[in-house]
């Protein structure tokens, strides 16, 4: 954005303090990321920068923390690193039990709610649909409901998810959900739903449906004109939702810490244990992965979207 | 068609993958405390019986209990929790009654039931240790005389600097009787009435604006260790830990401390009954309740311990003076009063709360 | 809403087909029905496209949320525990004074609740209402587990004197029915009397509707706060060349991308008394260091890592509408001789307020339901509703109150989400 040449020099003046003051926003968005990431080479367990790390002392670093992600909860932490050792840490290491039970969750929360979050996007895009507002409203609603809410809710009802036929006479012990692995994932799965129909359905206000009429009056049953037609078409935006998904779960607290059980443990309830119980520049090793992590989904989405605009013919301006 | 079944028979797994056999899940305090438990009891029970203990840390190990009996959803089968917790969940038949017989005799013999200290066995709970909620200070922090009774933690001119404190009613406002005056064996008199109440809060007010509340056993060491605070309340094991393990030039202050004891229970519905019993059995006989005196500073619940109780694990420090059933450090100590928290729990912690929320 | 026809049913014929004067389709049924019938079909298969979803979204979220809100205004911890007594109070007006046989079903349901280990359910109800009562029950629990013998009435004031008190009778009384509206009464600070008339709580334990005032301003606060960095910012984004912008964006897309607690740790590290802001302020001699700040643990804490938190979400929709904005407007106004303000706030804000809309309310809505950050950071200054809410949950166990609050706070986030709905439409939702 330059200066209009009949811009007055007060005006000028202006522009470079309106400048000045977008970076200085930007710094405000950015520096808290930013400063963790040396802070958690700290070769004290302290949250502060040491002198020697200020003199940029070699000594003042080091990859202890990093190392303390492997080690912590092992059985055995101080052996040789041997094959056996290894297989301790990954049985055994908190942090690495927390990044499986992270993944194993994140991953099928993100399959539900990509699946049944882009069916419902197709049906709600299209002009037919009946109580659209209203069903649209209710499906977001999961991302507008404060957590506490949704998680207390959802802690009764999955302790005993059969309770309620017992209003229809039937029997209402069915086992529970509250501290199983499907229970967790339910949950997380209701709460990236708002993300997938946002990002569906925005994929699909520029998606022409004459394509698919196309198809079908060339011969393509519903199913193929599907797979074939639309859904190469909507990918970016089925992808992008379902990285949406996956984070919401990955980041996801507040549900776990009602819901989960001893055995279903996730990286950010464990960096709710570290920040609460024994504060350590571990959390920061773990956030600074978490850092170059959502960097790595963000260039993808990126990626994603740049294509997406490519295929629909949208050009950036 | 086929990897929707697949998907469906992995979630299905996921769902059913109950909690094994030979497996007991011990939900304590976390930090030190559940380091000291780890080695003391956790490591040669897994070695004896072959079952593995999950620990699992929470805050108050008393709320995730409540909540999951109340819920009829219990996935712990022993928990660490206070009298006053214990006394309350047995009322509301939230426990299994344990009876001492059951329990290891002393080394000589003495049955269970009269080893104990008094106290110490309820009807649905064993005791483990004693423990103390104390003041500590950073040394470093102030030239000149150094404070040393509770009186002192509340003078912020001569002491300057902020104070930690816990966030509930139980721990605060006795030690707010005590700085002003009252004898410790008056604090719940004087709690009971309107006017007690009234002063308690009256003294916190006057340092209220220097005090960064804590929730977890772990905070107010690591408040004093980064220096935001100059002076704590917190567990003794937890100071002595950060004393004598990690160096820090921290010293306790005895004068007002609150002594409560840990117990051990077993919630109705635990998922392994007698794994649970197994381990609550192992844990609390003579040898590894002094052995976990090894590890941290609490006092054992057992008579017999005490003569076991030997060296600091560093095998240089003597545990009987960082002990807080020491005689000296009992005299101006207030003891936990289940009955009066049962009753008067709820309304301080609302008036607290309140009392807080305003500024 | 426009509807479309289908495409493949309705095939119209020519005028000549209409011999009556309506129209058919080829196979010679009426047009109009034929249409009727199509768009119904094509309806029906919309919506099966949508069932699962909503079902799954019906047992997975609404149906617990209403399971939960029933106990704000249903406790039967009293009355499923004292049956006899309860009976007794349902026969018997408010003011009666309790008879014999009140005191025989009193008496009777003691003792079966103190057998079943139910009575300290019972005196926590009671405890809600009448502070202090909670021993009382478990406490003759014990004693009359023993046995006792009639007359009840001098057998229990024996063990206790305390059961005569008007106040327990007139809190038994409200319990014995389950549906209760105190729970609410009780997060408004409000209580009911012996009389049954309401009434304010003491002043000193007031705190639900301080909390409710406190959790609305700082919300109001925070989407001020995010406006007034947010809008440059969008502005900014908008108006660049799309390479530049698309760079600068990663710095708005980073910390939206990145782990909330994350987040959080990081105001802790930048903020706390030994932290490296107060380093920084020290370092350069601003302040002393004995004069360090005190910027979390409180209100201040809370306020700038919850605007750091949910600025994204003010600068995101204000971008996507900030970009569709055509600057030859601008210019225009420029030309016809207004100043840059004078352009700028006539023609160019009023065309950003469909944004602005989106993002206050997304950002208002997300603030007044915060737990994580004001738990963490917030102290006891900053602690908002939802750590009351939490509170209530895990800590004393009041699950009727934790919902009744609940219930209030979700109503009020609904109305503004209703609102939301209504000004900017739901499907206008955009990220990233």
């Amino acid at each position: 954005m330059a200066v209009p040449t009949y811009a007055t020099p007060l005006e000028r003046a202006w522009h470079y303090a309106y400048l000045v003051l977008c970076g200085m926003i930007f710094f405000f968005l950015i520096a808290p990321i930013v400063v963790i990431i040396p802070l958690s080479f700290n070769a004290e367990p302290y949250f502060t920068f040491t002198d020697q790390m200020l003199e940029f002392d070699a000594d003042g670093y080091s990859m202890r923390w990093y190392d303390s992600l492997l080690t912590f909860g092992m059985a055995a932490p101080d052996g040789v690193r041997d094959a056996s050792w290894w297989a301790d840490a990954w049985a055994n290491a908190k942090w690495v039990k927390a990044a499986k039970n992270s993944i194993i969750i994140g991953f099928f929360a993100t399959i539900l709610a990509t699946c049944l979050g882009t069916l419902a996007a197709l049906g709600l895009s299209r002009p037919e649909m009946p109580f659209r507002r209203a069903i649209m409203a209710t499906l977001i609603s999961p991302m507008i409901v404060p957590l506490i809410i949704t998680a207390t809710g959802m802690f009764f009802f999955y302790s005993n998810p059969c309770e309620l036929l017992g209003l229809v006479g039937l029997p209402t012990d069915c086992g529970r959900l509250a501290g199983t692995y499907l229970g967790v994932i339910l949950a997380h799965a209701t709460l990236g739903i708002p993300f997938v129909i946002i990002t569906v359905t925005a994929t699909l206000v520029g998606f022409d449906q004459s394509l698919n009429r196309a198809a079908a009056s060339l011969g393509a049953n519903p199913r193929t004109t599907f797979f074939r037609i639309t859904m190469p078409l909507i990918l970016p935006g089925v992808i992008s939702g379902a990285l949406f998904a996956f984070v919401t779960s990955f980041d996801e607290v507040v549900a776990v810490l009602f819901i989960a059980g001893p055995d279903q443990q996730t990286i950010p309830r464990q960096m709710w244990n570290g920040i609460r119980e024994q504060i350590s520049p571990a959390i920061l090793a773990v956030a600074t992965l978490l850092v170059i992590f959502s960097i790595a989904l963000l260039t993808t989405v990126e990626l994603l979207r740049r294509r997406s605009e490519r295929i629909r013919g949208i050009t950036p301006h | 068609m086929k990897t929707v079944l697949i998907l469906s028979t992995a979630i299905a797994t996921l769902g059913t993958a109950a909690l094994a056999e030979g497996e007991v899940n011990v939900v304590s305090w976390g930090g030190a405390y559940e380091m000291s438990q780890v080695e003391a009891y956790n490591k040669p029970f897994a070695e004896q019986t072959g079952i593995t203990v999950n620990m699992i840390a929470a805050d108050n190990p008393a709320t995730p209990l409540k909540v999951q009996v109340e819920a009829g959803n219990v996935t712990g089968d022993v928990f660490d929790v206070e009298v006053s917790d214990a006394i309350r969940l047995c009322d509301e038949g939230a426990l299994v009654e344990i009876d001492p017989a059951m329990l290891p005799a002393a080394p000589d013999g003495t049955p269970a039931a009269e080893d104990f200290l008094d106290g110490a066995l309820l009807d649905c709970a064993v005791a483990n240790i004693f423990w103390g909620t104390v003041i500590a200070f950073d040394k470093t922090k102030f030239e000149g005389a150094a404070p040393s009774t509770a009186a002192d933690f509340f003078d912020l001119e001569t002491f300057p600097g902020k104070r930690g404190l816990p966030k509930n009613p139980k721990r605060t406002l006795y030690l707010a009787l005590i700085a002003d005056g009252v004898p410790a064996d008056q604090i719940y008199d004087k709690l009971g009435s309107a006017e007690g109440v009234q002063q308690a809060f009256a003294k916190l007010d006057s340092i209220k604006n220097d005090v960064v509340w804590w929730e977890a056993g772990a905070q107010p060491v690591q408040l004093l260790a980064d220096g935001e605070v100059t002076m704590a309340t917190g567990y003794n094991g937890r100071f002595f830990d950060a004393m004598v393990a990690e160096g820090k030039p921290f010293e306790i202050i005895w004068d007002g401390q609150y002594m409560d004891l840990d117990m051990f229970v077993i919630p109705k519905g635990a998922p392994n009954p007698e794994a649970a019993m197994e381990y609550l059995k192992f844990a609390t006989d003579t040898q590894r309740l002094a052995d976990q005196a090894k590890y941290i500073a609490y006092g054992p619940a057992r008579k017999s311990s005490a003569a076991l109780v030997g060296l600091y694990q560093d095998g240089t420090t003597e545990m009987a003076p960082h002990m807080p059933t020491n005689p000296d450090h009992m005299e101006s100590a207030v003891m936990d009063d289940p009955e009066f928290w049962a009753d008067h729990d709820a309304e301080l912690t609302e008036r607290f709360n309140s009392w807080l929320a305003s500024s | 809403m426009a509807q479309a026809l289908d495409p493949h049913a309705a095939i119209v014929t020519t005028a000549s087909g209409a011999e009556d004067g309506k129209l058919t389709t080829a196979d010679g049924k009426p047009l109009a029905w034929a249409l009727k019938r199509s768009q119904l079909k094509a309806k029906r298969r919309a919506f099966l496209l949508v069932l699962p979803l909503l079902a799954f979204i019906l047992i997975t979220f609404v149906i617990p949320i209403g399971q939960m809100l029933q106990r704000s205004f249903y406790n039967d911890g009293f009355s499923a525990n004292m049956p006899q007594i309860s009976q007794w109070f349902a026969e018997n007006e408010r003011g009666t004074p309790p008879d014999e046989a009140a005191w025989t079903a009193l008496a009777n349901d003691l003792i079966a609740s103190a057998e079943d280990r139910s009575i300290g359910v019972v005196g926590t109800r009671i405890n809600y209402d009448v502070p202090g009562t909670r021993s009382l029950f478990t406490s003759t629990g014990r004693k009359v587990r023993r046995g006792i013998e009639p007359p009840y009435r001098e057998a229990l004031l024996e063990i206790d004197e305390e059961w005569g008190d008007s106040r327990l009778w007139s809190a038994m009384r409200n319990a014995a029915t389950p549906v209760t509206a105190n729970f609410y009464l009780a997060s408004v600070d409000r209580t009911r009397t012996d009389d049954g008339s309401i009434q304010q709580v003491d002043e000193r334990q007031r705190v639900y509707v301080m909390l409710f005032m406190r959790t609305f301003w700082l919300s109001l606060l925070i989407t001020a706060l995010t406006f007034v960095l947010g809008f440059p910012v969008a502005h900014l984004l908008a108006t660049l060349p799309m390479r530049k912008s698309n760079l600068l964006m990663i710095l708005v897309l980073l910390p939206f991308w990145t782990s909330l607690l994350v987040r959080t740790t990081s105001w802790m590290v930048l903020l706390q008394q030994q932290g490296v802001i107060n380093d920084i302020l020290v370092w350069l001699g601003v302040i002393g260091g004995g004069q360090r700040l005190q910027m979390i643990y409180n209100q201040t804490g809370t306020i700038i890592a919850m605007t750091h938190i949910l600025l994204p979400f003010m600068i995101l929709p204000l971008y996507s509408v900030m970009r569709t904005i055509n600057p030859s407007y601008v210019r225009a106004a420029r030309s016809l001789g207004a100043t840059s303000w004078t352009a700028f706030r006539r023609i160019y804000f009023p065309q950003t307020l469909p944004g602005l809309g989106a993002g206050a309310l997304l950002v208002f809505i997300l603030a007044v339901g915060y737990y994580i950050t004001p738990a963490l950071v917030g102290g006891s200054s900053g602690q908002l509703i939802s750590n009351m809410i939490a509170m209530h949950m895990t800590d004393t166990l009041n699950w009727s109150m934790a919902a009744a609050l609940a219930a209030l706070l979700l109503a009020s986030v609904l109305i503004l989400y209703w609102l939301y709905d209504r000004m900017v439409g739901i499907d206008n939702l955009k990220l990233g």
